[in-house]
């Protein structure tokens, strides 16, 4: 292999990259470019695939190998490419529309194998692209062109879903947090198997204001609480809140800045009832959370398929008409 | 085993075919005992043809009619070309088995039957008031009866089983008493036997036991007076095998990845009759083979088209309902050109319709059905073992071309088995995968100038990075486009690519004359019943010809003229008229349709009635 070193720079484009300007988007894919260079593969080791939607045109902006293929089934694309080839890094980038509705069993199943994808979930709790329906992630009671009177379908918790199914590894990101971004699609990166990444992004024209609140700079310390392995889940404009678990239960308490009492809960992203509990947070009871929620180590579907075959033996130096001889074949002189 | 002389002389029949059905309850090992048999008299050199018919429902309560299960086998001489349509012999396991099979018998045949199995009870739930072995009303048929059940705990009463496991063995005894009566050879079953029961010894020596004491009661009874010779095929010298549609298809699958030098990925969700595919693939693992088990149809395909991508010779196998939902993706195949193999084991339809049932009407459905201008090369298997050849030939069109190709088989073909002859290597056809061009002139959409097929750069490759996807693409360079002119060009590219498959077709092929009164058009699994029917025909001296056609899109090129030099065209099909509509669209002829949908195959009989009737009446 050659040691030429690429850029985020190599992964971009040769097309204009068309997304409605402002979208949350271009930075993701800005990140995504990052991450992948900084992965140190080759360009050809990596594939992006998508179903339909805007976030799903996302393969035509990255210079690697890519399927932009139809509508929810990007999951089942994918794991066709790893299973073929695991040495490819798979990424599939698909939106709440596109991998929680019509591709929702593709999701589900891919998680449950723990295949090695990296599944990035644009959430901006719309359908997009056909401009301004409910999606399996608008909140309850919103009004949009299919839901005059508002939704009332519940809304998935994309990070829920995915942690419900044990996923191996699962974060949340903001689209105009990029450091955060960053730290998640590195480690996603690194991840074995399925890791599932749900980024708030905005869209423009049709859920405008939907995570104002969250970027808010008067507003979003007391919002919102970033969770990281190993540090105190603490929270608050002047640091001075955290989260204790008492009886299975979450709960706020209020302390002096500076001195966090012992029992405001320290986190641990391998423990999966922590992750439960906290991927259920909803504002305005409990601060949204951000960052890798769950990471823990399981064989990848994939290294599972292969160890089989090695247990069995290689076969394929076996001659073809013995292969199709089988043990009950005749001769006829 | 036949060294003691028998106490009365036994006459000896030559017989160039028969037809024997073994019936029963679906717990009494009838497809068993069916598959041996028919692997015993390929062995002993005969030609040979199945058709196994069994209930949909997983298990039926036992005695009850719907609960029937039956195995038909035709054999004899090179005349066998389907499983028969009437046995000559007809076995059955208890009266719910005679009941159901009877109406399908001659006067005359021959009715073995389990008569330990005729008791009150299971008479009852037949639908007897008396016992049909006893009452007279089977006074035209030679009835045989034999306490299976008795004989079957006479011979292991020593053997330390419990009741329950003795009578499971009773179907060899069965068995055991037809190999004698046709002169054929126990030991292949002997020897699968010993593997299948490698784990419990005592079950082997059982059923070991059975089977021999079944062939030994034939020659020390008296009973049965006369035994059969059957004629032998001659065959082509080679080694043979024999196999099940399903279990060729998955052969050739197997085979063309090796030909290609790729692995073979087969994306596939269960869905009878086709799942047999995906059993025999998943014991091929450790031959670079990837077989992957999917949610739904949908991921089958998807999964595959990703395999595709990544380099691997793909493939997919469902039956009718699962071809509908495999259509939007079949859309995504055609538009990115990858190469992929479809297997569509035909059932009856619509819908879940008769899922365990033949039929052949989903030929419309894959020729046409898809959104936009979606054309994909469709190919028919017309026999068994012709699933290899056929599979292959999908295989080597889909690499050669970058195209979707459908196979279509079906529920008769796919179960049903025939001696296969294992090819060798050389005499396999070669598979040309488009050369790539160097990494700098290489284009997505560039295009091979004979064949229109676009160069199968695969996720992985160094310096041909790409991208596809379902949205139109320019020609050559590959990007998103949505001019007009564009779009018109690229549909007719892909049309004009499949088109030119026809340069792959070989001449078709005019069984009889070249011209005449009749010309029988066939396609995919009527193949045996119009061949039986036209040489049956010919032989009463009728002027009447036979042709099958394999390659349903594009169709030969020739079989405009050849049909044309008939006076009347004849498609016998097992729908309403789909290759019909496809030939009059082609050709603005006429053909005459002789159509079945009874979840049944057509059979000789039906095709000769058929051709009678057209030539008297001309």
């Amino acid at each position: 292999m050659e040691n030429t070193k690429l850029t985020a720079r190599d992964f971009a484009p040769s097309q204009p990259v068309k997304w409605c300007p402002g979208c949350g988007d271009f930075a993701i894919l800005a990140q995504v470019h990052k991450t992948m260079a900084a992965m140190g593969l080759p360009h050809e080791k990596y594939v992006v695939v998508s179903g339909i939607g805007c976030s799903s045109r996302f393969p035509y902006y990255v210079n690697t190998y890519g399927v932009h293929s139809i509508h929810g089934r990007a999951p089942a694309v994918a794991s066709g490419i790893k299973l073929s080839n695991p040495e490819l890094s798979v990424w599939v980038v698909t939106g709440d529309g596109d991998g929680l509705s019509i591709g929702g069993n593709h999701m589900l199943h891919a998680i449950r194998r723990n295949i090695g994808l990296k599944i990035l979930l644009f959430n901006n709790r719309i359908y997009a692209m056909t401009k301004g329906q409910a999606s399996p992630t608008t909140q309850l009671g919103t009004k949009t062109k299919t839901t005059p009177m508002g939704t009332i379908d519940y809304p998935f918790n994309p990070a829920r879903f995915a942690i419900g199914l044990d996923c191996t590894f699962v974060a949340r990101g903001l689209d105009t947090d990029m450091a955060l971004t960053s730290r998640i699609l590195e480690r996603a990166a690194g991840h074995k198997g399925t890791a599932f990444v749900e980024i708030f992004q905005k869209c423009l024209p049709f859920s405008e204001k939907e995570f104002d609140d969250l970027k808010d700079p008067q507003k979003k310390d007391d919002l919102t609480i970033k969770v990281e392995h190993g540090k105190p889940l603490i929270f608050g404009k002047n640091r001075n809140k955290g989260i204790v678990f008492r009886n299975f239960r979450s709960e706020i308490v209020e302390f002096e800045a500076g001195s966090i009492p012992a029992e405001v809960a320290v986190y641990d992203e391998t423990n999966a009832e922590m992750a439960y509990l906290i991927s259920g947070f909803q504002a305005p009871e409990f601060p949204i959370p951000f960052g890798v929620f769950r990471a823990s180590e399981k064989p990848s579907y994939e290294e599972l398929y292969y160890n089989q075959v090695a247990a069995v033996g290689d076969t394929k130096g076996n001659e073809l008409e013995t292969l199709l001889s089988g043990p009950d074949a005749w001769e006829v002189k | 085993m036949n060294k003691s002389p028998s106490k009365k002389e036994v006459k000896i029949s030559e017989l160039n075919s028969i037809t024997i059905r073994f019936a029963g309850d679906s717990g009494d090992g009838i497809q068993l005992v069916g598959h041996q048999f028919a692997n015993a008299t390929a062995i002993a050199g005969n030609d040979l043809s199945t058709l196994p018919d069994y209930p949909s429902e997983v298990r039926s309560p036992a005695g009850s009619l719907g609960g029937v299960s039956g195995f038909q086998i035709s054999f004899g001489d090179e005349s066998v070309k389907t499983p028969g349509t009437k046995p000559n012999v007809l076995i059955v396991m208890n009266p719910a088995a005679l009941a159901v099979n009877i109406k399908n018998v001659d006067k005359g045949s021959v009715i073995i039957a389990n008569s330990d199995a005729f008791n009150q009870g299971a008479l009852e739930k037949a639908g007897y008031s008396s016992n049909p072995l006893e009452d007279g009303t089977l006074a035209n048929y030679r009835v045989l009866p034999v306490p299976v059940n008795t004989l079957t705990e006479n011979t292991l009463k020593d053997s330390g089983l419990t009741r329950s496991q003795i009578l499971k063995c009773k179907n060899f005894y069965m068995l055991g008493i037809m190999y004698w009566m046709y002169g054929l050879p126990l030991e292949p079953t002997v020897n699968w036997i010993k593997i299948k029961f490698k784990k419990t010894p005592e079950l082997a020596k059982a059923n070991q036991l059975v089977l021999a004491a079944g062939s030994a009661y034939s020659e020390a009874t008296e009973m049965f007076d006369a035994r059969f010779q059957i004629k032998k095929s001659p065959v082509a010298p080679g080694n043979y095998r024999n196999l099940t549609g399903n279990e060729a298809a998955a052969y050739a699958l197997i085979t063309a990845a090796k030909l290609l030098k790729r692995k073979l990925f087969y994306g596939s969700y269960p869905i009878t009759p086709a799942t047999e595919i995906l059993q025999t693939l998943a014991k091929h693992r450790a031959n670079d083979v990837v077989v992957f088990q999917t949610e739904d149809e949908i991921a089958a395909i998807c999964a595959s088209i990703g395999a595709s991508f990544a380099g691997c010779l793909a493939a997919t196998g469902t039956s009718g309902p699962g071809l509908s939902l495999k259509t939007e993706a079949m859309g995504l195949a055609v538009i990115t050109e990858l190469p992929l193999v479809i297997v569509n084991v035909q059932r009856g339809g619509p819908s879940t319709g008769l899922p365990t049932k033949t039929e052949q009407s989903d030929l419309l459905q894959s020729v046409y059905g898809r959104h936009g201008e979606s054309p994909l090369v469709v190919l028919a298997a017309s026999s068994p073992a012709d699933c290899f050849t056929t599979t292959l030939e999908a295989a080597r069109i889909a690499v050669k071309y970058m195209t979707p190709v459908i196979v279509l088989s079906n529920a008769y073909l796919s179960n049903g088995s025939e001696p296969f002859r294992i090819p060798k290597l050389k005499e396999l056809p070669k598979f040309d995968v488009p050369r790539l061009p160097e990494p700098g002139q290489f284009k997505p959409y560039m295009r091979n100038p004979e064949t229109l097929a676009r160069p199968w750069a695969y996720a992985g490759l160094k310096g041909y990075e790409h991208r596809i996807g379902g949205l139109e693409k320019s020609d050559g360079d590959g990007a998103v486009s949505h001019d007009p002119e564009n779009h018109e060009l690229m549909s007719k590219l892909r049309a004009e690519k499949i088109a030119r498959v026809a340069a792959d077709i070989p001449p078709t092929k005019v069984y009889g004359a070249l011209e005449g009164d009749l010309l029988v058009v066939g396609w995919g699994s009527t193949f045996g019943a119009i061949t039986q029917a036209v040489n049956e025909a010919r032989r009463t001296g009728l002027q009447v010809s036979s042709a099958h056609v394999k390659y349903m899109n594009p169709l030969p090129p020739d079989l405009g003229t050849v049909m044309r030099r008939f006076r009347k065209i004849l498609v016998p099909e097992e729908n309403f008229g789909q290759f019909r509509m496809m030939l009059r669209a082609a050709y603005a002829l006429e053909p005459i349709g002789l159509n079945k949908v009874q979840g049944q195959a057509l059979n000789s009989d039906e095709i000769l009635v058929k051709i009678k009737e057209i030539l008297r009446g001309s």
